[in-house]
């Protein structure tokens, strides 16, 4: 396929809570990929940063604080965000580079420290901001928005609480054996159970934390790959999409939806076009899949994500779920690496960690969690202000 | 001397009004294509296949049905102003059948999700959301009707 790039090499710096610059992460995940990838900083042609919007004017040029960071080189830059999809964006960006043939080798870098507490807009008074509004008219954070989606399952589909703690359960087992999880702790549904409410029905366990952490992948042309691995991972599809007017399901930060009024729906909701577009890239579909990394943000949205990707009906998940279907050693485990779950989000590194793990998982390297013979795996995830974000990954 | 009633202001200007009576929500409409928004769009419509930039202000719906409903057991970040001790409060999205839209919005004090079920009819109110020096500052917020 000639919209193909290799994943020759993949890093992370562990996930976590630690506290410093969010550069060294992003060195820290770059050298491990390279190393993965057997190639110098001084190959790389080309460097994509994912942004980090709490960590001032370094962090609105993450390219150049990284490039900066490993020994300015004269490589070639770009700094990308879009909040949870900033990681596809960087990799849409670095992959049409390689296809237009203006590089062969290309490094892609995400990297976040993040506050204490529920994610907060920035300063001052911004009555344009729908970001800053919706904290001071509504107090609506992040979680309240994944509350009301829980509760919108339940009432369609029947979910149940036991049923978000079964994803949080699941996850933290799979996260178990991961060595760049923050959370290596087995979960049992009793303890979500006890977890207080944050935004109900949603507790505390079924809400993903805030880390620290970096990830980064080295992308390069297929023809160079074939040079340096006779097994390369390839990257089939990329989808950084927009939704299609009227997008009628509440979105962050937003306080109403579209409107239906005077216009027709699109023929496909936002949501279910974000893997669409990576699927279609690669001539593939949710039957093909091996495994699947979906953005976790709630145990309840991990539910929902399965309905977005195909792999089952709308109302269809909850049953995957309960069936073991979406477990290590089912049909198509879902978030084999713990999810958000086990590493809470580092906004800008996020999307690229799915991909390391799907790298990872279709090299044959990820031991304990490793899903026997995968061989295609796609990640998805959604960033607010209106970004999808979707890869796929095939041997 | 008796203490002067504290001066009631909306929290966000333009956004809702309680002119001739009830409480609505302003929200504008394109006169080309009919489309919808809230909060006003006002410079063009976002239909993408309009283009147009005329735009009416309308009050929206006062009612609607509940789409989905949540808490916040904890206070919020700044720029939410808290209540000292918090009290936790319910949100509710609302959906308006004439305006084919879903619309955000805090639930009227004294309101637990325990009361609240997907389906029941809500409807606008106007309620304090904080009170400072400069009096108190208000907002619109859901019921059951
Ligand atoms: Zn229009």
């Amino acid at each position: 396929m000639s919209h193909e790039v290799a994943v020759l090499g993949a890093g992370m710096h562990p996930w976590g809570k630690w506290g410093r610059n969010f550069v060294e992460y992003g060195v820290h995940a770059a050298r491990a990929a390279l190393a993965e990838a057997g190639l110098a900083w001084t190959d790389v042609q080309f460097l994509a940063g994912g942004d980090t919007m709490r960590n001032g004017y370094p962090g609105y040029v993450a390219g150049a604080s990284i490039a900066q960071a490993l020994g300015w080189s004269g490589a070639q830059v770009a700094s990308t965000y879009g909040a949870c999809a900033t990681g596809a964006q960087a990799i849409d960006v670095a992959r049409a580079r390689i296809l237009a043939g203006l590089c062969d080798v290309a490094l892609v870098v995400g990297a976040d420290t993040t506050p204490k507490g529920f994610f907060a807009p920035t300063g001052g008074v911004r009555q344009q901001d729908p970001d800053w509004l919706r904290f001071r008219l509504l107090g609506a954070t992040n979680p309240v928005y994944f509350g009301l989606y829980a509760r919108r399952r339940m009432a369609l589909y029947g979910a149940t609480p036991a049923d978000f703690a079964k994803v949080k359960v699941k996850n933290a087992r799979h996260g178990l054996g991961n060595p760049n999880a923050r959370y290596r702790k087995a979960v049992r549904e009793d303890d979500v159970a006890a977890s207080p409410v944050v935004s109900d029905p949603l507790r505390l366990l079924d809400i993903c934390a805030t880390s620290d952490g970096g990830a980064a992948v080295v992308l390069t042309s297929l023809a160079f790959a074939r040079r340096h691995t006779t097994q390369p991972v390839r990257l089939a599809g990329v989808s950084a999409v927009t939704p299609r007017y009227p997008n009628t399901v509440i979105e962050m930060p937003n306080f109403a939806t579209d409107s239906a009024v005077g216009v027709s729906l699109p023929d496909v909701p936002f949501r279910d076009s974000i893997a669409r577009g990576a699927y279609e890239q690669a001539g593939l579909g949710p039957e093909d899949l091996d495994l699947a990394e979906v953005y976790d943000l709630s145990t309840a949205l991990e539910l929902d994500w399965y309905e977005n990707i195909g792999l089952c009906k709308p109302g269809g998940a909850e049953q995957m779920l309960r069936d073991g279907a979406t477990t290590l050693g089912g049909r198509i485990p879902v978030n084999a690496s713990g999810g958000l779950a086990s590493f809470g989000e580092a906004v800008p590194a996020q999307a690229i960690a799915q991909v390391c793990e799907l790298t990872w998982q279709l090299r044959g390297r990820a031991e304990a969690r490793q899903v026997e013979g995968a061989r295609v795996g796609l990640a998805v995830n959604q960033g607010l202000f209106g970004h999808g974000s979707s890869l796929l990954l095939r041997t | 001397m008796p203490t002067p009633l504290p001066v009631r202001q909306p929290a966000i200007e333009g956004w809702f009004t309680q002119d001739g009576g009830a409480p609505r929500l302003l929200g504008s409409r394109c006169t080309a294509c009919g489309t919808i928004f809230f909060p006003k769009e006002t410079f063009a419509c976002r239909n993408p296949e309009c283009g147009s930039d005329t735009l009416d202000e309308i009050p929206l719906s006062r009612h609607g049905t509940l789409w989905s409903f949540t808490d916040n057991r904890y206070p919020p970040p700044p720029p939410f102003v808290a209540s000292d001790p918090f009290e936790p409060y319910a949100i509710a999205a609302v959906e308006l059948a004439a305006e084919k839209m879903v619309v955000l919005g805090q639930v009227a004090k004294g309101v637990t999700t325990e009361q609240l079920a997907v389906g029941m009819e809500m409807e606008l109110i106007i309620e304090a959301l904080f009170e400072d020096e400069s009096g108190i500052h208000e907002i619109w917020k859901w019921r059951p009707a």
